[in-house]
């Protein structure tokens, strides 16, 4: 099983997913520069946090556009498994590949903490190893994580089981003071059209061991690579 | 030739960063504000001569990058 990571100018929780990606594959992933538009095929393609490009014009707006990106856009449309976190699920919305926006935190501030997040369905690549409505915790780090999109999309969403994760209490109840940035609907992971691509604003590699604090994350990065190895 | 670009959120679409800063005009003093909508102004200098074309270049622009039409409108304005 190969994986690449992309790497932009501002990305800065690649070596996160490295590490989390080579402990359980037993070979470090292929770190793809920004600028490579021609990379090996792979099984997986993770696009990680931070803040590409220094969050310019928009979060993501530029890494959306950037020569290694319209090669994984073109690679998910053949069915290749892209998880994009935090900054990545940002640039896999400006791409197109994932409906939607990120808009500013509704309470305009940074947030960075640990959440609990709702795993919504296990029918995927990315949440086969959680249980259904299974309550799990994850560190987010953002300010631009409030989820938005139309009425027609968020309905559309639903009525396909696209939503992978909603922000949630420790009992696993949603509402407003759960929700760390406002997002619709307490969304925090959503699948694409094809089931393929995930995009999340809390971070997995950083609670995938437990030298970090927990291991909630592993799961998601178990099934990932048990299904694709397959 | 210039472009001026103004890329505002839609309508519909919650401006928390405008409603801070009405908020700061109020704790200023200053009253009447009725409301505050933050956006983005671009200033795009273009060779050529033809403004029409010029509008068209800068409106592709504007749907491949500048604004992102889920939640923003943009306008317009070719200076001579």
């Amino acid at each position: 099983m190969k994986a690449a990571v992309i790497v932009f100018p501002g990305s800065n929780c690649d070596r996160d997913v490295q590490v989390a990606l080579a402990e359980r594959v037993g070979a470090p992933p292929l770190m793809v520069w920004h600028g490579d538009s021609d990379f090996p095929a792979v099984d997986l393609i993770v696009v990680p946090g931070g803040f590409s490009y220094g969050d310019y014009l928009r979060s993501g707006a530029m890494a959306a556009h950037s020569p290694v990106m319209r090669a994984v856009v073109a690679r998910a449309k053949k069915g290749v498994p892209v998880l994009g976190i935090c900054n990545g699920f940002q640039i896999l919305t400006e791409t197109g590949l994932l409906p939607g926006v990120m808009m500013r935190n509704a309470a305009l501030k940074f947030v960075c903490r640990d959440v609990f997040l709702r795993v919504e369905n296990t029918d995927s690549l990315f949440t086969r190893h959680y249980r259904p409505s299974q309550v799990i915790r994850l560190p987010v780090a953002h300010k631009d994580g409030n989820y938005f999109a139309d009425e027609k999309t968020l309905k559309r969403l639903a009525d396909e089981d696209r939503i992978a994760f909603r922000y949630c209490d420790a009992a696993g109840s949603s509402d407003a003071a759960a929700n760390p940035n406002g997002s619709l609907d307490d969304i925090a992971g959503i699948l694409g059209t094809g089931r393929n691509v995930l995009g999340m604003m809390p971070h997995p590699e950083r609670l995938a061991d437990p030298l970090l604090g927990g291991t909630d994350g592993r799961p998601l990065f178990d099934g990932l690579i048990e299904a694709l190895a397959a | 030739m210039k472009a001026r670009v103004h890329v505002t959120l839609k309508a519909a679409v919650l401006d928390p960063q405008g409603k801070a800063v009405q908020h700061a005009l109020e704790a200023l003093g200053f009253q009447g504000v009725m409301g505050v909508r933050q956006g983005k102004y671009l200033e795009i200098e273009l060779d050529g001569g033809d403004s029409a074309k010029a509008r068209a270049d800068v409106e592709a622009m504007c749907k491949a990058l500048l604004a992102n039409t889920v939640i923003e409108n943009y306008a317009i304005e070719i200076v001579e």
